[in-house]
């Protein structure tokens, strides 16, 4: 039996995980928790946010995230990907900044105009 | 002579705009200091945003972006960078700005949205010599996020608030490495999520019930000291530990920035820092409302949307009905266990269904009841698994249990099982 916190909203519920049992999740307040206490033992995953170079904009970086959760393990990986990326202004929400990050398949978006 | 100038730009501003507008204003005005409207949002680019009031995991530029896009399908008008100086009794609200100069506008109603501040180095008088690399950790955020500079590469964190987790991950990944996050509680003051997710993922080690007892360097920080508290939260010699590092984030508290509500005069409770409202956010001077982080410090800015909407709504009708129900008042205390409450004071009269609770508990407690008394009555219970004092609470009293009460209701915490 595992005791996580989680972390897919800001109200931390307390999680049991019953990896004898199939990762079997009690503690939980929505569906979701019991995705989450599932994957967190198995294959924890993350959004990533970051900011990525950005030119003629009122701003000199652009804020970008994942537009899905990657392998925990590939987080260093993806920061990675975003040191050669040079955006020209103008930028839209959710424009795609880099494709298939790390062969996860998902993108990183930008997450405001500029 | 306008309508309504909401004074600040921020989610707590912008949410309010929109509320007033669809209550059926027409001259409404914000008056954001910034460049642009968005105010602290633009700079947590991190997720988690928008859970409650969008149903989606959103950034904060995202979640600004949202509102901003809202913002322009009304016939609201903005003043940017420009900065209120003063605002009035009378509501003559005093600003000056590059485009326009010094100007003063009176309006039928105000909402003061300035949101809030950082506590820094001073306002906790850490010992030691005063060298470069101790910023604030929302200081430190604008930099790496908005102006791309980083401010050190070897850091120590000194309070576990929501800011100081979030750059202690935000630091890991452009780099730096991230020595210690230290707490002066013997619990963490920021949510569990981000413990998880901004310190545990990276091997950072939380030290609770410690301090930083020395800044040391000259020009550049050179080394802090850390040190474990007692009960007292004084330090206990021979606990010392020295980290090597170059920057220190601060991330020890948040202060409603309210410099134009004390000059307005208006009754402020210094538990929140910030007005004394009432149910509908209406402060001690009648047609002026505050929500969001300059009434009280939230952690979630999807309840600062919540209140502010709740204060342009109230606004709206202060105009347009010439003035709000009259009637008894209930003033709301803050019981065992409970630190503050927003709001403060409750007229029935003035609640249509139910009026919502904002409180904050002094100490971290497992199962326990919410209790909800007047006078030697309960009128409420809610049963809680958990309270901290790092994540605000609210309950929801319905205007027939609001009837029975007389004069003033206390809210309590009874714990009826152990941590």
């Amino acid at each position: 039996m595992r005791e996580l916190i989680c972390i897919v909203c800001p109200k931390g519920c307390r999680l049991r995980v019953d990896e004898a049992h199939g990762c079997a999740v009690t503690g939980n307040g929505c569906p979701r928790g019991a995705e989450y206490g599932k994957i967190e033992l198995t294959n924890p995953t993350r959004v990533v946010t970051s900011t990525v170079r950005i030119s003629r904009a009122a701003h000199p970086r652009c804020p970008v995230k994942t537009d899905r959760p990657i392998p925990r393990g590939l987080i260093f990986a993806a920061m990675a990907a975003l040191e050669a990326v040079n955006l020209t202004a103008p930028v839209r929400t959710g424009q795609v900044v880099v494709r298939d990050v790390c062969g996860t398949g998902a993108n990183f978006v930008a997450t405001r105009d500029l | 002579m306008y309508d309504l100038i909401v004074v600040g730009g921020g989610p707590a501003g912008l949410a309010a705009a929109c509320a007033a507008w669809d209550g059926g204003l027409r001259r409404i005005l914000i008056v954001e200091r910034d460049r642009e409207l968005g105010g602290i949002l633009n700079q947590c680019i991190h997720n988690g945003f928008g859970l409650h009031y969008f149903k989606e995991e959103l950034t904060g530029p995202e979640y600004a972006g949202r509102f901003v896009k809202l913002l322009g399908e009304t016939g609201v008008e903005v003043r940017l960078d420009t900065m209120v100086l003063e605002v009035t009794p009378e509501r003559r609200v005093h600003m000056v700005g590059k485009a326009a100069g010094y100007r003063v506008e009176e309006a039928r109603s105000v909402i003061l949205a300035m949101g809030c501040r950082e506590r820094t180095r001073g306002a906790i008088a850490i010992p030691g010599t005063r060298p470069a690399g101790v910023y604030t950790a929302g200081a430190a955020q604008r930099y790496v996020n908005m102006e791309g500079r980083m401010p050190g590469r070897r850091v120590v964190i000194l309070g576990s608030g929501d800011i100081g987790l979030i750059m202690a991950r935000r630091m890991t990944l452009e780099g730096a490495q991230v020595l210690a996050c230290v707490e002066l509680m013997p619990y963490s003051g920021g949510l569990n999520r981000n413990i998880v997710q901004c310190l545990h993922d990276y091997g950072i080690p939380l030290y609770l019930s410690h301090t930083v007892t020395e800044i040391r360097g000259r020009d550049r920080l050179e080394q802090v000291a850390v040190a474990q508290v007692d009960k007292g939260r004084n330090p206990i010699p021979g606990t010392e530990m020295v980290f090597d590092c170059d920057t220190l984030l601060l991330s020890v508290g948040l202060v409603p920035e309210n410099e134009l509500t004390r000059q307005a005069g208006i009754e402020i409770d210094p538990r929140t820092g910030g007005a004394v409202v009432c149910e509908n956010m209406e402060t001690s001077l009648r047609g002026v409302f505050a929500c969001g982080n300059v009434a009280h410090v939230h952690d979630l800015v999807d309840f600062v949307t919540a209140e502010s909407q709740r204060a342009g709504r109230a606004a709206a009708r202060y105009v347009l009905d010439a003035g709000a129900a009259e009637g008894p008042v209930l003033t709301v205390r803050g019981g065992d266990g409970v630190t503050y409450t927003v709001p403060q004071r409750i007229r029935p009269a003035g609640v249509e269904r139910a009026a919502e609770l904002f409180f904050r508990v002094n100490r971290v407690c497992g199962g326990s009841e919410v209790l909800v008394t007047s006078g030697e009555s309960q009128i409420a219970r809610f049963p809680r698994e958990h309270l901290a004092p790092g994540e605000m609470e609210h309950i929801i009293l319905p205007r027939v249990l609001l009837d029975r009460a007389e004069e003033e209701i206390t809210v309590s915490i009874r714990e009826v099982a152990a941590t």
